[in-house]
């Protein structure tokens, strides 16, 4: 049995950061992102205490730099997307190591870059720090919309067992002689993934009976008590209320 | 005088394409008693198990739990009484850990705090899987995860334990943990199972579904020593088994 995919971005550990109840984690890091997207594109010094912010989490919460590193990778398509913007861009133009950049496309590029990098790292020491369970008990706790949050419950659940299902319908095609070489395979890999969808959408039949047989009424019963005292509230929104104090620091400035 | 636990009486069924699964289904289950329902492939015993919780609704004729009709309006007490355990345990066990999964029934009967956990500790112990609370049943073999299914239906306290192939899958520990497990509840059972020689371990009495009627209904044993009617309803002793003369034990072992 796998140890599961979604337990990657998992770093278990007892840090104060850890022990935060996730809704409290929830919320500093949406209001964290909201004041990072809403810093002018010209304090760059804002960015970096902003980053700066962030590693003393991260150091609170013992998640080793490389941990975080490695995770960036999933910004690596808007980073791309944002070294393209100076080249097409237009307006005035500067050159770089002979290259004629645009300069509003320069500056484009470094406020996506410097957005997106800082929340992707904020939800990274999120989900670093949040079992992925607790995270959708605190989305729970803060009222998202019930079906949301089942939805999203269903998936974390059932995650491995599609996986595993993939996997086999993979080895079966294989002992039969299959191999994904080039495109006029796409049509029996389409397949199967039209297969694996019906025999999850029956799952799901079968989840929705063994429901019912339980009394289920469209309500999922909480059975863990989440409750955040005014402390813990208040060590979760240091960050963003610190973020926000220098946002303000910057536009007295400017 | 006592009331049955479960009783069927001339239950019909076809379904929306107009195909007749059932065809007038009586059975009476006493309390206390286990008893297997047994059939070939497509005799109907699905579909006569999705109606004792009221997952599907007669076409024709009643089911009765405890006294209780199985009633649109009576359906929240009905599934609280029978409990069903499917064949996979990976579509009953739907929650991220397994004390979760246990909480959720008595939960949506009302039942929390202390109460709840005392439910969830007791019928986690009842099978054996206490030390496994806090564990995502993913992580469990596929006995274990059978063995959690029956708990999260035994946290709701039922009138009757509806097992589909509870045998199914398992290797030969793990079925003869949960033949264990089974034996010690004080509850009745219905077991629905083409593994003869499963009936024959655990139950005293058993029915043949065969073509959407009940067949035959006896002691498990007579019905299993009698080929003609196993083989009139695709019914199959495995092979080298033999069941064994109603006599002492220690004849049973020689034999």
């Amino acid at each position: 049995m796998g140890a599961g995919h979604h337990h990657r971005l998992h770093l278990p550990g007892d840090s104060v950061v850890h022990r935060l109840p996730p809704q409290c984690k929830l919320l500093a890091v949406l209001a964290f992102a909201v004041v990072v997207v809403a810093t002018p594109r010209e304090s760059l010094w804002a960015f970096g205490v902003y980053a700066v912010l962030l590693a003393g989490v991260a150091r609170t919460a013992r998640v080793p730099a490389g941990h975080i590193v490695r995770r960036m990778a999933i910004e690596v398509p808007f980073v791309l997307f944002a070294f393209l913007i100076p080249i097409i861009g237009l307006g005035e133009r500067t050159t770089v190591l002979g290259l004629s950049l645009s300069v509003p496309g320069l500056w484009a590029a470094w406020n996506i870059l410097a957005k997106a990098t800082l929340g992707v790292v904020a939800s990274i020491l999120l989900a670093a720090t949040t079992e992925p369970r607790a995270v959708l008990l605190g989305a729970q706790r803060l009222r998202l919309p019930a079906l949301l949050v089942q939805i999203a419950m269903f998936m974390l659940r059932y995650l491995d067992v599609i996986m595993d299902e993939m996997r086999r319908m993979k080895v079966a095609r294989e002992s039969r002689g299959f191999e994904a070489r080039d495109l006029r395979h796409v049509p029996v890999v389409a397949r199967s993934a039209g297969a694996l969808f019906i025999r999850s959408y029956e799952r799901g039949e079968r989840v929705h009976l063994a429901m019912l047989s339980r009394g289920y009424t469209g309500r999922m019963p909480v059975t863990a008590d989440l409750s955040a005292s005014a402390g813990q509230w208040a060590a979760a929104l240091a960050l963003p209320l610190s973020a926000l104090a220098v946002l303000g620091v910057s536009a007295l400035g400017s | 005088m006592t009331v049955n636990s479960l009783e069927v009486s001339r239950l019909a069924y076809a379904y929306p394409d107009g195909t007749q699964a059932l065809f007038g289904v009586d059975v009476a289950i006493g309390r206390g008693e286990r008893v297997a329902l047994l059939g070939p492939n497509g005799a109907g015993k699905t579909t006569l198990v999705m109606h004792l919780n009221g997952i599907l609704t007669p076409g024709h004729g009643t089911v009765t739990v405890a006294g209780t009709p199985v009633r649109r309006d009576t359906l929240k007490e009905i599934r609280r009484r029978v409990g069903l355990v499917f064949q996979d345990p990976d579509d009953q066990l739907f929650m991220p850990t397994v004390r979760d999964d246990v909480a959720f029934g008595p939960a949506n009967m009302g039942l929390s705090g202390a109460e709840l956990d005392r439910a969830v500790t007791s019928a986690l112990d009842r099978v054996g899987m206490l030390e496994a609370a806090d564990r995502p049943p993913h992580h469990l073999s596929f006995g274990q995860r059978r063995r959690v299914a029956v708990a999260t239906v035994l946290a709701m306290e039922p009138e009757i334990l509806v097992l589909d192939e509870p045998s199914s899958n398992l290797d030969p520990a793990a079925r003869r943990e949960l033949a264990e497990i089974l034996r010690s509840l004080d509850v009745t059972v219905l077991m629905v199972t083409h593994d003869l020689p499963y009936a024959l371990e655990l139950c005293e009495r058993s029915l043949i579904l065969s073509g959407g009627v009940i067949a035959a209904d006896g002691p498990t044993r007579e019905l299993l020593a009698d080929a003609d009617l196993l083989a009139a309803h695709r019914l199959e002793l495995p092979y080298g088994f033999a069941v064994p003369p109603a006599a002492t034990p220690a004849a049973a072992e020689r034999g």
